[in-house]
């Protein structure tokens, strides 16, 4: 079992998320960034869809009360084992009584612990990830516990890793979205060639940009969404959807983020620059 | 049986999914057909999961799509291809609402604005069948239509931030049940008691894109009555198989 001692600013458990079950208004949800998460199952040996812990800019405080093995990717946020510096990208063996704890990020926004063999949170609708209405919460609070099974056996993993964290790049590489094609060779060109700030309204949700684009675009009749969908409003807010979006929207989409952008622009926070490049 | 095909357009969505989509009108004859469509790819088992709107399908595949135009020639000869034979199972739902004004905070809102009485709002609701269009906004939110004209009203112009689970609502030509409690915009008219949305279940909602539901109107004993049962409340829908 893990016990959450202090539950950091966002941190909730999630594993590949809820791909079938968009047709009942479910959203896929699931890692924000599955690039890092993917990698620090495949240290411990784990399957893919293995729950683990993401953490948000400050990370939580964990009480392990079995020995096994964890690994921790993504952001930096200083991780520490009874106060002790632990290597991230890499597995490491925790003790039985051994608290893990994590600091503010440093580089990044996101941070995933894994556990050897996963976390045994609620299986619902196929997926463990944490999203209101689903699970019974939807983020880490005090006190909770989860499942997790000790392992004592030497862990048969890849040697250490070095990911190249590439977080500061500021390409955010898109597809033309289904109503690209409606927007003005001056729209396209302000979308294009100007750089945009991740403003504070930013979430698993969605990413809302500080820039404005004036348009004349007509909504659309309601119609399906994903992670990595880019609307654009009446308005003229730019609206990056992530995991934990709605299925249907009425706003016009304008792109869509290419696989590995959506986990690129997930370690993005507030104030963060990006441009956009066409595939 | 309708031979005539409507015109489709495909386009990329990302690297495995293809959205596709009919003329931009709201219908049920153009839902009908994304619906017929929609089950013909149920078999193919390169497809994930299929998602509809009023007027779109998108389809995410397992994998890549290796080459876009063979798999438009794949899905437009399916799209030809006859459905005579096709059993539709698309099913007819009555549901119970309490339409009291305890459970209706913008019903005297509605009665006012469309100077309709009480009676009158509920006989015009509770009278027709609605096409079930698609699930979205939330986890087992009904977006259903097509509203009677006389109870047209458009959205708050500030949104509410706490609607009760079963509020039913009302928008433009739309009505649609908030399956739990959940901030909204819709004109809130009536509630009912019944569970729409269980994410411990397989199969979390009892309905389907393509199915037509009623709503009849209860009193608060019975209201009362079927929200005590609670989790079990389901068998309160009637099933009426035509």
């Amino acid at each position: 079992m893990i016990k959450i001692l202090e539950p950091g600013l966002y941190s909730s458990i999630q594993d590949e998320g809820r791909e079938s079950f968009q047709k009942y208004g479910v959203p896929v949800s699931g890692c924000m960034d599955s690039k890092s998460s993917n990698f620090a199952n495949s240290l411990l040996n784990n399957p893919k869809n293995a729950a683990l812990i993401e953490a948000t800019q400050f990370g939580p405080k964990i009480l392990f009360d079995v020995s096994t093995y964890i690994s921790i990717t993504g952001a930096k946020m200083n991780p520490l084992i009874n106060n002790k510096k632990v290597s991230m990208n890499k597995a490491v063996n925790i003790n039985k009584g051994d608290i893990l704890k994590l600091g503010h990020s440093k580089n990044g926004l996101r941070s995933y612990i894994a556990i050897k063999d996963g976390i045994k949170s609620e299986l619902l609708l196929g997926s463990r990830s944490f999203y209101n209405g689903i699970s019974p919460k939807f983020k880490l609070e005090k006190g909770d516990e989860f499942k997790i099974v000790s392992f004592n056996e030497k862990l048969n993993s890849l040697s250490k890793i070095n990911m190249k964290n590439t977080y500061e790049s500021k390409y955010i590489l898109v597809f033309k979205g289904p109503e690209y094609n409606n927007l003005s060779l001056g729209e396209k060109n302000f979308l294009l060639n100007n750089s945009f700030t991740i403003s504070n309204e930013n979430n698993r949700m969605a990413y809302k940009l500080k820039e404005k684009l004036k348009n004349k675009l007509k909504s659309i009749i309601t119609s399906p969404v994903l992670p990595g969908t880019i609307q654009l409003t009446p308005g003229g807010e730019i609206i990056i959807l992530m995991k934990d979006c709605q299925v249907t929207g009425g706003y016009p989409r304008i792109f869509q983020l290419e696989e590995e952008s959506i986990n690129h622009i997930a370690q993005k926070k507030t104030n963060d620059i990006v441009n956009f490049k066409i595939v | 049986m309708k031979t005539r095909k409507l015109k489709l357009s495909f386009f990329l969505y990302n690297k495995n999914s293809i959205l596709v989509e009919w003329p931009k009108i709201i219908s049920k004859n153009i839902l009908e057909d994304i619906i017929n469509f929609s089950n013909k790819l149920s078999k193919l088992k390169s497809i994930n999961s299929r998602i509809n709107g009023y007027n779109s399908l998108l389809i995410k595949y397992n994998s890549s799509i290796k080459s876009f135009e063979k798999e438009i020639f794949n899905l437009e000869s399916l799209y030809k291809t006859k459905t005579s034979n096709l059993p539709t199972n698309t099913k007819n739902w009555r549901i119970p609402v309490c339409y009291e004004k305890k459970y209706a905070p913008d019903i005297s809102y509605v009665s006012k604005k469309l100077n309709l009485s009480l009676k009158e709002i509920i006989r015009i609701h509770s009278y027709k069948k609605y096409k079930l269009y698609f699930i979205g906004f939330l986890p087992g939110f009904l977006y259903l239509g097509k509203l009677d004209n006389k109870l047209k009203l458009p959205r708050k112009k500030n949104p509410s931030t706490n609607y009760e689970a079963g509020s039913i609502g009302i928008a433009e030509n739309q009505t649609g049940i908030y399956p739990n409690v959940s901030p909204g915009g819709w004109n809130i008219i009536g509630n009912s008691p019944i569970l729409f949305f269980d994410p411990s279940s397989k199969e979390p909602c009892f309905a389907k894109s393509g199915d037509t539901i009623e709503f009849y109107s209860i009193n608060e004993n019975e209201y009362n009555l079927i929200k005590q049962k609670s989790k079990n409340n389901l068998n309160y829908i009637n099933e009426l198989n035509d």
